[in-house]
């Protein structure tokens, strides 16, 4: 019974302490690049302030999950401490599922009500009378003031890269599904090969989307300034970006400790948490692909 | 491998490691709770000082003391302390002593996250308080930081504030993951869910809360880190946003937030007024109950906050009997209470004091409350002092006093030595008067039309203001004695038994007074 063995209790471990401060001085240093770019001023010494940081969080990050998967590995982890993982893991990716709704609702709120109220539907009479012959339309390239934020030429269509993408991270999913039964059934060459395949899906994604970026930028004057549009598309799949960026790595790690002989068949919760969270980040996406990009 | 399992079996049952790395490297629950309860107190006083600024700046008309400029950042550097550095530590180092003890658990389930969870509230609090000396100040937009004032007009440090948010809420989230990890898998066999005290359920309840919601806030003020730094338009109308979405994104995060602030001294109230009226709690499923229904009614009430901002007329209507339902669960609250107390034999230590004082008081901030929601009245109390006197009867004699009782309730579990009775008394009747001579007038200011965030006022509203300051007064100076009594408890004083309150149930009183280092290396059996 896992209630009868002892639940681990770590030791003194000085990690929190070089997390706390590995990323106060990470962002201290982001917030100074920015508010001395904003005032003109030199943003040399930010800079190094945040790749100090940026060090240090890097050194904590291989300290500490080292430390876990040590401890893992050398059999001090109950039944009852995997439990402790799950549900630590199922509710942070819960916190990161509030983050996008936030995003979204914002996205949400503005197409049901501030642009059609801006265009002067229902009683908001006023707000037509600020910006006099602004018509309300989605995708907005139109702004009310456009001489504080021009529009975008265009906007981006749904049915070409954005399409390509949906491909890459729904294949992706399957992909990695596949790796987790192969691992369950401890084919590790199978493993390697479709954990492999996930990641080469989830790189080709990220340059799908940096060229989509680029795209946007340098063709369509679809950007963060172009008012609202561009805000909350590049918010949404910036945000997400980002998450699949951070996904990736999870999953480069699963292949390095692949590679080296980690997890067992019974035995892999780091590789189950990968893959949860690549899976959440398919999930937004395909949020993202419909409200973003098709409707 | 096997040798790493050796050692660390030897070293388990050590006691605490000598000197600061005891406090910088700990694991321990305990040592965490006070460290959050320290810091709590500490910002307690830092926030205090700041709202004694406000008090003697509006103790007469006209400026006295500060600039208007100053007074602003006081007035949101004041809040923001309080809400973020006060009383949510606070109640999370009440959960990190107790939590383990109630259920029977060695630890809380992930103690090395549980002490980045500590550490990086003072790195926040640190990067927030520095803004006070930066180019252009400190925030001053108030505690909400409304767009456009925080993001149009906001001074240079907003960018600070922001990312100081960004901190505490990736603080407050891992520690909601602890909380809700450890109940839900470190209980005790036998513990069932409704076996469970009512302070973990109403820290459950408050844990979901803070993973809900505190990303949202995250969110909201990363939509303003991106429209002061890159040129989005989120909440300038001219670019298709809107300043009200800022309100509405906040408000999502803000109304769960304020009872992530009071449900965890629901919970520590229904110990308390049960141990001091020997009796078991009434109603104890409905208590249950009450607190998932009042959690989940906090999910859609937030627009109540921002009726006169031009929400459709049937917005305010649900809105405002939506917030009226919470009213139902939280009378069966105080209804349970009262009915806990009814033909009990009652004796009133500090505790119970702040306890029944917290029952009355919070229920006169209740009742505000519900003058509040009611949409056609609040055009004429918003942003009024009306709501100041309202959130300050359900924070300070709710939240702090629930934080206070709690205090000297297990003071005795902590320390191993009994408080000082008599200095305790005396801290809550001092407490008790200065707080209502502080915060009643503001009904009255309120009604009469004085508005919120102002440093000078109008004539007719001088004679309300300066009680109101002296009340402040006193209150504030009555907190340096709380200091006072919990170093002479620390410092020795009665020997604690191990249930030093004899109507008092619950596993934290079946270990010695104080407990110690580690409790519960093998779950006890609950019938």
């Amino acid at each position: 019974m896992a209630e009868n063995q002892t639940y681990y209790v770590p030791e003194q471990s000085k990690w929190p302490i070089v997390a706390t401060v590995g990323l106060g001085v990470t962002l201290y240093g982001v917030a100074s690049i920015m508010v001395n770019s904003n005032q003109g001023e030199s943003t040399t010494a930010s800079w190094v302030m945040f790749f100090i940081g940026a060090l240090i969080m890097a050194y904590m990050l291989f300290g500490w999950f080292g430390n876990v998967i040590r401890e893992s590995r050398a059999g001090l982890y109950s039944d009852q401490m995997d439990r402790s993982f799950r549900w630590g893991m199922s509710w942070f990716i819960f916190s990161e599922v509030m983050f996008f709704a936030a995003f979204f609702g914002a996205l949400f709120y503005v197409r049901v009500f501030v642009v059609p109220w801006l265009g002067g539907e229902g009683d908001k009479g006023s707000s037509a009378m600020l910006w006099e012959g602004f018509s309300s339309a989605w995708p907005l390239v139109q702004n009310p003031n456009p001489e504080a934020y021009p529009g975008p030429s265009e906007v981006i269509g749904p049915w070409g890269l954005p399409l390509m993408n949906t491909i890459l991270l729904v294949t992706s999913s399957f992909t990695i599904t596949i790796a987790h039964h192969a691992l369950k059934a401890g084919h590790r060459a199978k493993t390697k090969l479709w954990l492999g395949a996930t990641l080469a899906l989830a790189v080709v994604f990220l340059f799908v989307q940096g060229y989509e970026y680029m795209h946007a930028y340098q063709d369509l004057d679809l950007t963060l300034q172009s008012g609202i549009y561009g805000s909350t598309f590049f918010m949404l799949t910036g945000f997400h970006g980002a998450h699949v960026l951070l996904g990736s790595l999870m999953l480069t790690v699963m292949l390095v400790r692949i590679f080296k002989g980690h997890f067992t068949a019974d035995n892999h919760f780091g590789f189950e948490a990968a893959a949860w969270y690549w899976h959440f980040v398919d999930v937004v996406w395909l949020g993202l692909f419909v409200f973003v990009y098709i409707i | 491998m096997s040798a790493v399992a050796d050692t660390h079996a030897q070293e388990h049952h050590h006691g605490p490691a000598k000197g600061i790395s005891r406090w910088l490297l700990t694991t321990n629950h305990k040592d965490i709770g006070t460290m959050y309860l320290m810091f709590s107190f500490t910002m307690f006083l830092l926030g205090g000082t700041m709202a004694m600024v406000i008090r003697a700046e509006l103790f007469q008309p006209g400026l006295q003391i500060v600039q208007p400029e100053f007074f602003n950042q006081m007035t949101t550097m004041h809040g923001l302390i309080m809400v973020f550095g006060a009383v949510m530590p606070a109640f999370v180092g009440l959960a990190n002593w107790m939590l383990p003890l109630m259920i029977g658990a060695p630890d809380m389930a992930l103690p090395r996250m549980n002490n980045w969870s500590f550490w990086l509230l003072p790195c926040a609090f640190l990067i927030l308080v520095s803004t006070l000396f930066m180019e252009g100040g400190a925030p001053n937009f108030g505690w909400t930081f409304y767009a456009p004032l925080s993001t149009t007009y906001g001074p240079p440090s907003t960018t600070f504030f922001i990312f100081a948010v960004h901190i505490m809420g990736i603080s407050s989230i891992m520690g909601a993951i602890n909380v809700i990890a450890t109940i839900l898998n470190l209980r005790a066999p036998g513990m069932t869910l409704m076996k469970m005290p009512l302070f973990v359920w109403t820290w459950l309840i408050t844990a979901f809360l803070l993973i809900a919601v505190m990303p949202v806030l995250a969110g909201v003020v990363t939509m303003m880190l991106m429209d002061i730094n890159f040129g989005t338009s989120f909440f300038d109308a001219s670019g298709g946003g809107d300043p009200v979405l800022f309100q509405h994104v906040f408000w999502f995060f803000g109304h769960p937030e304020v009872y992530i602030m009071i449900l965890p001294a629901f919970g520590a109230v229904s110990h308390i007024i049960p141990a001091f009226s020997r009796k078991p709690l009434f109603g104890y499923a409905s208590m249950v109950y009450a607190v998932g229904a009042i959690a989940l009614l906090s999910f859609i009430v937030w627009a109540h906050h921002m009726f006169t901002v031009g929400v459709p007329l049937a917005g305010q209507l649900f809105f405002m009997y939506a917030t009226m339902l919470i009213a139902v669960p939280t009378g069966v609250k105080v209804f349970n209470w009262v009915a806990t107390m009814f033909r009990g034999s009652l004796t009133f230590e500090a505790p119970m004091l702040f306890a029944v004082a917290f029952v009355i008081l919070f229920t006169i901030g209740g009742f505000s409350g519900l003058m509040l929601a009611i949409a056609p009245a609040d055009f004429q109390y918003h942003d009024t002092y009306f709501v100041v006197a309202h959130f300050h009867y359900v924070l300070v004699p709710g939240a702090i006093f629930g934080i206070f009782a709690s205090a000297y309730f297990w003071l005795p579990k902590w320390t191993g030595h009994m408080y000082d009775e008599t200095l305790a008394k005396t801290h809550f009747w001092l407490s008790f008067i200065g707080m209502n001579l502080a915060f009643f007038p503001m009904h009255f200011l309120g009604l009469a039309g004085m508005p919120r965030r102002i440093p000078d006022y109008a004539l007719q509203f001088a004679d309300f203001n300066m009680v109101s300051s002296i009340g402040a007064f006193m209150f504030g100076a009555t907190q340096l004695l709380f200091l006072l009594i919990v170093i002479k408890c620390i410092r020795g004083g009665k020997e604690a038994a191990a249930k030093p309150w004899d109507g008092a149930e619950g596993l934290e009183w079946t270990v010695p007074s104080p407990a110690p280092y580690h409790t519960f290396a093998t779950p006890p059996e609950v019938k």
